[in-house]
């Protein structure tokens, strides 16, 4: 079992959250930065899916109450087990009672604890994701909170010593491809996206990295009918300043997006903070 | 049918109607294609949302030439709503309307639904059909918590809220009936197509 003593600014549970019903209205939900995810668990011998505590933004202490095997991915951080340092990207060794520290990163935003066996609170619709949009999944985690910790039978022995990952760039340069509601814009609108830099706003969080730059120019009027939205999506409302749709996005939307980010830039995105500066190229 | 990028992993279909979009995503629910692992039908659209696995521009010709059935209204019954017509908001639509109170309830209860689609919060279904006299704004402030149950329109749409959540829909009266249960599977009555009526219950 695995005492919660701080969460940071906020620390919740979260698995590859629930595909499949989004004609329900329930978002994917799920780490934010999936290949961080996938790689704190298979360095611990985990399925790709197992359960684990998604970070954000440090601060948080994790006290174990059984000797447990755990590894920390993502936004990098000092990594102190009873106060001794311990890389990061590797499987450590937690002795019962010691306590997982995570200090503030120094670049990057999300953290991710994986332990062998996964976290096993109860799942809601097959997930054990908390998606802070619609409220399905365990609360957000907070000081006393316990989490047990799932068996460790049938997994893969624990075979690598540390995974090397490369720095987080200072101002990411975001792939995306146009559509599906370019032609919602003025013909200028993709090289203003890609022309100069933007700059992500304090209000930003799991349902979406919001936008300051350049206003996008709509070419047309009226009302786009609600339609199904994918995460990596730049939807642009009426302010004309893109918000890129992260883990727990809105199912439907009925403001034009204008371009949707490449798979692989969406784990970049996640990590992008407050106040960070980021480019987009086609 | 006119098919957009959404992305390397999804499709947008634009089906032209409503009517078309529930065709679609009957066909592809009945015989599920490989590598799709969302089906999501909008107001005139289709999302396909692809794994990693399907090839994109397979999936681009194969959709609009997808045989979809002639007839989408299903011999299902509609699904029969109770609705305690008590709701706070009754009276300025009444008075946003130009009818009585009464009136509102005759025609909110008369009219046959359809789900749109779903979205804003879990189970949570515009329900296409409203009577147009019956039309009315947003309210200029959303409610930061209204009861699940509440029976609510707003604009061309009628909606249940599935739970509690903030809203901005004028509230006509509550219903008893549990659209939306986590321990169900599917957790969600309504789903795109579903035909819908309100049926005036006695005040509990």
């Amino acid at each position: 079992m695995i005492e919660v003593v701080r969460p940071g600014p906020l620390a919740t549970v979260q698995d590859l959250g629930r595909p499949g019903r989004a004609h329900l209205g329930v978002p994917r939900s799920g780490a934010a930065d999936q290949r961080a995810f996938r790689l704190a668990n298979r360095l611990v011998g985990n399925p790709e899916g197992a359960a684990g505590v998604e970070v954000t933004f440090g601060g948080a202490a994790l006290r174990f109450h059984v000797r447990a095997w755990i590894s920390v991915t993502g936004a990098p951080v000092t990594l102190r087990i009873d106060g001794r340092p311990h890389g990061m990207n590797a499987p450590c060794s937690v002795s019962s009672g010691a306590v997982v520290e995570l200090d503030t990163p120094a670049s990057g935003l999300r953290s991710y604890v994986a332990v062998r066996g996964g976290i096993a609170v109860d799942e809601v619709l097959g997930s054990r994701s908390t998606d802070l949009l619609s409220g399905l999944g365990p609360a957000p985690l907070a000081p006393g909170d316990r989490l047990p910790i799932g068996s460790a039978a049938g997994l893969r022995h624990i075979n690598v010593d540390v995974v090397p990952v490369a720095a987080m760039p200072e101002t990411p340069i975001l792939q995306i491809l146009p559509g599906p509601r370019d032609d919602w814009f003025a013909h200028d609108a993709l090289a203003t996206l890609t022309s100069t830099p933007y700059e992500v706003t304090p209000d930003s969080n799991r349902v979406g990295v919001r936008l300051n730059g350049p206003p996008l120019v709509r070419a047309r009027d009226g009302e786009l009918g609600s339609e199904g939205m994918v995460i990596g999506s730049l939807q642009v409302p009426p302010s004309g300043l893109p918000i890129i749709f992260l883990a727990d996005h809105p199912t439907t939307g009925g403001y034009p997006v204008v371009a949707v980010l490449a798979s692989a830039a969406v784990a970049e995105a996640a990590q992008l903070r407050p106040g960070q500066k980021l480019r987009f190229r086609v | 049918m006119k098919v957009r990028r959404v992305g390397d992993t999804a499709l947008l279909v634009e089906t032209g109607d409503l009517a078309t979009a529930h065709r679609m995503n009957a066909a592809l629910r009945n015989v599920p294609l490989p590598g799709v692992v969302d089906v999501v039908p909008g107001e005139r659209t289709v999302l396909v949302v692809a794994d990693h696995s399907a090839d994109l521009n397979r999936l681009a010709a194969l959709l609009p030439r997808l045989p979809l059935a002639d007839d989408t209204v299903s011999d299902a019954e509609p699904l029969e709503i109770p609705v305690v017509y008590d709701g706070e908001d009754l009276d300025e639509v009444a008075s946003l309307t130009g009818l009585t109170r009464a009136e509102v309830v005759r025609r909110h209860s008369a009219g046959s639904y359809t789900v749109a689609y779903l979205g804003f919060s879990p189970g949570f279904g515009y329900l296409s059909g409203l009577d147009p006299a019956l039309h009315v704004a947003r309210r200029a402030s959303p409610r930061k918590a209204v009861p699940a149950g509440s029976v609510a329109v707003a604009g061309p749409y009628a909606a249940v809220y599935p739970s509690r959540s903030p809203g901005g829909w004028r509230l006509l009266g509550r219903s008893r009936l549990p659209l939306w249960d986590v321990s169900r599977d599917p957790p969600s009555l309504l789903r795109p197509g579903t035909r819908v009526r309100f049926v005036p219950e006695e005040r509990s």
